[in-house]
């Protein structure tokens, strides 16, 4: 059941999910233009990109909340169009969203087996296995490294960090072979952060395909294998690790070209043109 | 790294204060106790063996619409329509049987599939306009109560229904949901068994089942449990059909224990098992309380409003008294529910 079971990093065939030239339109926006990508076993696929570049959007598909127009999606080889983010499940693709991942009310063994509860005796006597879901969370969420004395109390209470890395074991737990993850790291703090990117490695060093949605490459470049750039829906940019440095790469996800004219832009003289203060020491650099 | 959360064991006392603060019903407990501990001392007849039915007696009218109301509010949904749906029930009940002169049982299985399909109304509406249930209930709850009167009004000729004592099935109808009996001086009525009843088995399917597990879910965090996979549109259908399950429970026993019903009844009940659902300690927000919780709260309505009654107070005090227990609840609910949303 657990992903450890096929835990071949070095997989012969091709990605576990490619998506290619696919396209998507919300009314007469079109929201995600030609975009391609592949994830596969045992490396993270990073798609960066600023606010409104398309990623959620992309993210959406990947987890089938919406389908995509046109393009191909494929699972294993297989073309796929899901119609729900259950199908996506089903195809062993497990989406952690940013904020939305957990009930903050409910324990955190609750919260674990959400949606795939298991469930032992028959007819009016069927209930949930809570023996079992107490004792599971517990060993799943220490194989991640996280010691949790009480799986009672409230997720709520737990940290930003650790309440990604919940998500993050849970979906490992049940067999997702693709892990997409939206912005795990963009509310936390630096220490957070670290926790949740060790956990990311830990679920690709498991032999997951990770896609890790982010706007912070810096983050991306610690884990990342694969690096899709987004700009206003398009693809900007398609790189392997190999082939790219963090520098190259920060620069062309602040904008590149549009970087350079901001940089020209900012450092005029005072004295050229502008209702600028004089005394600004930023313009003397 | 490895150790998240703190070294030390908590000593044995700290794990049992801890778990307490953790129930939904301890504010519920606490005051339930508060206001029985305060009319034994006010009121000298209340704490003989024969008040104890009457208190329970009403304790149970309400509770018995408690619980499926806390199911829903735990749910995330309100229902404003629950009151009149009671009334509703009972009429569809007394007005089928006699006007088709059928045995009553015909009447009663009408009414429950009538009632069962304004809950789904109900729940279907929500789910599909995606509008506040606040709203939607609002809407079904001033239509029925209309409909109450005019079809009432308009088949009978009076706001009340004609008598069906001497109907066919009507003894046994009432021994399932007007009987009562008696043990030594107490007079014990059969919705207290329904009553409590109806807790056990909210109980089970809250803490125990799949769907209580989506039941929580559906109100804590609705788009996470749908993003796991848990099915919230039909969980919250469900709720709302379980509501007028027990309305209709409600409604028979309003019937078969006055044999008429007066069209009008119902209205502003609704506030009554939202209130005891709120001081057993539901949020108004969604996503925790419990059944236990919605009985607690029933029983304090029983003990205030009998408990004024055995005072010989005026009766007009009960609704001040209403009011206090539903604003202290909610401040100590507010107060568990920080601590557990807190941060460590």
């Amino acid at each position: 059941m657990t992903a450890q079971d096929q835990n071949t990093p070095e997989e012969p065939q091709g990605p576990l999910v490619a998506l290619s030239g696919v396209s998507k339109a919300y009314g007469n926006v079109l929201a995600l233009r030609d975009v391609s990508l592949d994830v596969h076993a045992g490396e993270v696929t990073c798609v960066l990109g600023d606010n409104g570049a398309g990623k959620s959007t992309l993210i959406k598909i990947i987890a089938g909340v919406h389908p995509h127009d046109s393009g191909t999606y494929t699972v294993a080889g297989t073309p796929v169009r899901h119609a729900s983010p259950r199908e996506a499940l089903d195809h062993g693709i497990a989406t952690v969203h940013q904020d939305l991942a957990v009930v903050p009310l409910m324990p955190v063994w609750r919260n674990f087996f959400l949606g795939s509860e298991p469930v032992k005796g028959r007819g009016p006597l069927r209930r949930l296995d809570v023996a079992t879901m107490r004792a599971t969370t517990r060993t799943a969420l220490l194989r991640f490294g996280i010691d949790l004395r009480d799986v009672d109390q409230p997720i709520g209470t737990l940290s930003g960090g650790e309440r990604q890395c919940v998500a993050i074991a849970r979906a490992v737990h049940f067999g997702a072979q693709v892990l997409v993850l939206d912005e795990p790291t963009a509310a936390l703090g630096v220490r957070q952060s670290g926790m949740v990117l060790r956990y990311v490695a830990a679920a690709r060093d498991a032999g997951l395909g990770v896609v890790l949605i982010t706007h912070n490459p810096h983050h991306a470049y610690l884990v990342g294998d694969r690096f899709v750039l987004l700009k206003r829906g398009a693809m900007a940019g398609s790189h392997l690790k190999k082939d790219i440095t963090l520098d190259a790469l920060t620069r062309q996800m602040s904008g590149g070209s549009e970087l350079d004219e901001l940089t020209h832009e900012l450092s005029r003289t005072p004295a050229a043109t502008g209702p600028v203060a004089a005394t600004d020491p930023e313009t003397t650099a | 790294m490895t150790a998240l959360t703190a070294d030390v064991e908590p000593t044995a006392a700290q794990s049992l204060a801890r778990r307490l603060l953790r129930r939904p019903e301890l504010g519920a407990v606490a005051g339930a106790a508060a206001v029985f501990v305060f009319f034994s001392v006010v009121a000298d007849p209340f704490l003989r063996a024969a008040s104890l039915g009457t208190v329970l007696y009403a304790s149970s009218t309400i509770g018995i619409m408690a619980v499926p109301v806390a199911l829903l509010m735990i749910g995330g949904e309100f229902d404003l329509s629950a009151g009149v749906m009671v009334t509703s029930s009972a009429l569809v009940s007394s007005m089928f049987s006699y006007q088709m002169t059928a045995n009553t049982w015909v009447g009663v299985g009408v009414s429950l599939l009538v009632t069962l399909a304004l809950g789904a109304f109900n729940g279907i509406l929500l789910v599909r306009t995606k509008l506040p249930s606040f709203i939607i209930t609002l809407g079904t709850f001033l239509m029925l109560s209309g409909l109450n009167l005019g079809l009432t009004k308009l088949i009978s000729g009076t706001v009340s229904t004609k008598h069906i004592g001497d109907m066919q099935g009507f003894p046994t109808c009432r021994d399932l949901f007007a009987s009562h009996w008696t043990i030594g001086s107490v007079d014990l009525q059969v919705t207290i068994l329904w009553w409590l009843g109806l807790v056990v088995v909210a109980t089970w399917v809250l803490l125990r089942t799949r769907a209580g597990n989506w039941i929580f879910a559906a109100g804590g965090n609705p788009e996470a449990a749908r993003a796991v996979g848990v099915p919230v549109a039909r969980t919250k259908v469900g709720l709302y059909t379980a509501v007028a399950f027990c309305a209709w429970i409600s409604g028979q026993h309003l019937l078969f224990s006055f044999d008429v019903v007066q069209s009008g009844e119902g209205v502003g009940n609704e506030f009554l098992y939202i209130i005891a659902a709120v001081i057993g300690g539901c949020l108004m927000t969604g996503g925790y309380g419990s059944a236990v919780g919605s009985a607690v709260g029933a029983f304090i309505f029983g003990v205030t409003s009998k408990g004024i009654v055995y005072a010989q107070w005026n009766p007009d005090w009960f609704t001040f008294f209403l009011g206090a227990m539903l604003l202290l609840a909610t401040l100590l609910n507010t107060f568990v529910r920080r601590r557990a949303e807190a941060g460590r």
